[in-house]
């Protein structure tokens, strides 16, 4: 435990780092993913081709992606840009299919009332569609933040600081605490992160605790399960 | 660009490809050790996935643990684990089961459950076993769901495989580590540019595979019913 004391200061500048990492691309991704899967949902020819370009997008393995990167935009191999930009395709990988969905999900009898008490497509997106399509939104963007927080520590291997640098060091020093450290510390920011986004949902989305207790629970389960 | 050739001019040097250490030997050893920790999860995590989809018990806690699991760092379980039990094969083989287990036991009980409880009823009705009725009515039609799960472990392991060079797991990793010490970037690329192309087409048969295993009966169903009924997305190529 004596390893934990000393090194405390250590591990909340590394948290803040890995944070420095993760949160923008989990914005990116999030506002990225938006108008990708609203064109899924509305041009049906172009919803199989945009869900297939994010599965093959997100069965690139991260490691070499991160090697790959650098020698496409550009930028040097240690770079904390190659782990954002990373984290973004990966991040729109996994949430387009969740706001497609949320979209496709959003009722068209409301769409043709929207419309019919004179909102613009443009009005009608903002004040009606993105808010119902709100909770699919929500649960695809949980998923982002869990997986980008823990993906992020990969980048340690090519000595991008996160708190996956307390993976490699642990390793090479040969101390199992600081390994076990960097393990909850990153659960833990996932964690954290979640429950923001969690927080923000119920606050911007105040209905949707009524909606719980009502009708079909289990889609949204489902896509939580299965995503 | 001119990085991106280099990387292909190193790929397709066919020196590089012979030996014991060679990119050929490294892809078989690659492909087989992340087929065997698929197997092993699967024996697992499958018999688990249908008894939770199947009675629906412990649902809630499966939910749980498979969405508690992927939180985990896979570079954190791997690095500690290699610790615990030293350089070789065995320590990354059980780090990357663990990693494997939840896609497998999430499409498991998440396909399991989703078939219609009227089908289960009827199978019951005409003096099906519980067990027949997992084995004969319930898995067929969860298969695609299954396959996907298991595409989303593959997909998984063979990414995650490359980090377990890092401790000492062989495999496309160890060329991958060798390079980056040495700094020789168009080895690096080249290995990195040969794993993504080996993710992608195993990602491309499983597709397939996912296809094929749709009983003709849903298949005839589905276009006139539910639509939006899809496979399970694959999920997760990480580390």
């Amino acid at each position: 435990m004596t390893w934990l004391w000393s090194n405390l200061d250590r591990v909340g500048e590394l948290a803040l780092v890995h944070l420095g990492l993760s949160v923008p691309a989990i914005i990116l991704s999030f506002v990225l993913s938006i108008p990708i899967g609203w064109v899924a949902w509305r041009f049906r020819w172009s919803r199989a081709v945009l869900l297939s370009v994010c599965g093959i997008l997100y069965a690139i393995p991260s490691l070499p992606l991160f090697i790959a990167l650098p020698a496409l935009i550009g930028t040097q191999l240690r770079s904390p840009v190659n782990v954002v930009v990373a984290m973004t395709l990966y991040g729109v990988a996994l949430m387009v299919r969740s706001a497609a969905d949320g979209f496709a999900d959003v009722d068209r009898d409301i769409r043709m009332s929207a419309t019919a008490v004179g909102y613009s497509s443009f009005g009608r997106f903002f004040a009606v569609e993105l808010p119902l399509a709100g909770p699919a939104l929500l649960a695809g963007l949980r998923v982002v933040i869990v997986s980008t927080v823990s993906l992020v520590t990969v980048s340690a291997v090519l000595g991008i600081p996160s708190l996956g640098s307390l993976f490699t060091d642990g390793f090479q020093r040969n101390i199992p605490l600081e390994i076990t450290t960097g393990i909850v510390a990153t659960v833990a920011l996932a964690f954290v992160l979640d429950l923001v986004a969690v927080v923000a949902g119920r606050l911007l989305m105040p209905w949707t605790k009524l909606e719980r207790r009502g009708r079909r629970p289990s889609r949204l389960a489902n896509v939580e399960a299965i995503a | 660009m001119n990085l991106i050739l280099d990387a292909f001019a190193w790929l397709f040097e066919p020196d590089n490809w012979v030996g014991p250490s060679g990119l050929g030997a490294q892809l078989g050893y690659h492909v087989v050790f992340s087929l065997a920790v698929v197997v092993a999860a699967c024996v697992i995590a499958l018999p688990i996935g249908a008894l939770v989809g199947h009675t629906g018990r412990g649902r809630e806690v499966a939910v749980l643990t498979s969405g508690g699991l992927r939180a985990l760092p896979t570079l954190g379980l791997l690095t500690l684990i290699g610790l615990a039990i030293g350089i070789g094969p065995v320590a990354p083989f059980i780090a990357l089961v663990v990693l494997a287990l939840p896609s497998v036991l999430a499409g498991a009980y998440a396909g399991i459950g989703a078939v219609d409880r009227r089908t289960v009823d009827a199978a019951r009705a005409v003096g099906m076993t519980e067990p027949q009725i997992v084995l004969r009515v319930e898995s067929p039609l969860a298969l695609p769901t299954i396959i996907g799960g298991v595409r989303a472990a593959v997909l998984q392991v063979i990414a995650t495989a490359t980090l377990a060079a890092y401790v000492g797991g062989g495999g496309l990793g160890s060329t991958l580590f060798v390079a980056l010490k040495t700094r020789d970037y168009p080895a690096m690329l080249g290995v990195s540019i040969l794993i993504i192309a080996l993710a992608l087409v195993l990602d491309g048969v499983f597709a397939i595979v996912q296809r094929l295993v749709v009983p003709e009966g849903v298949r005839v169903g589905r276009t006139t019913t539910n639509l939006r009924a899809r496979p399970a997305r694959a999920r997760a190529a990480m580390g």
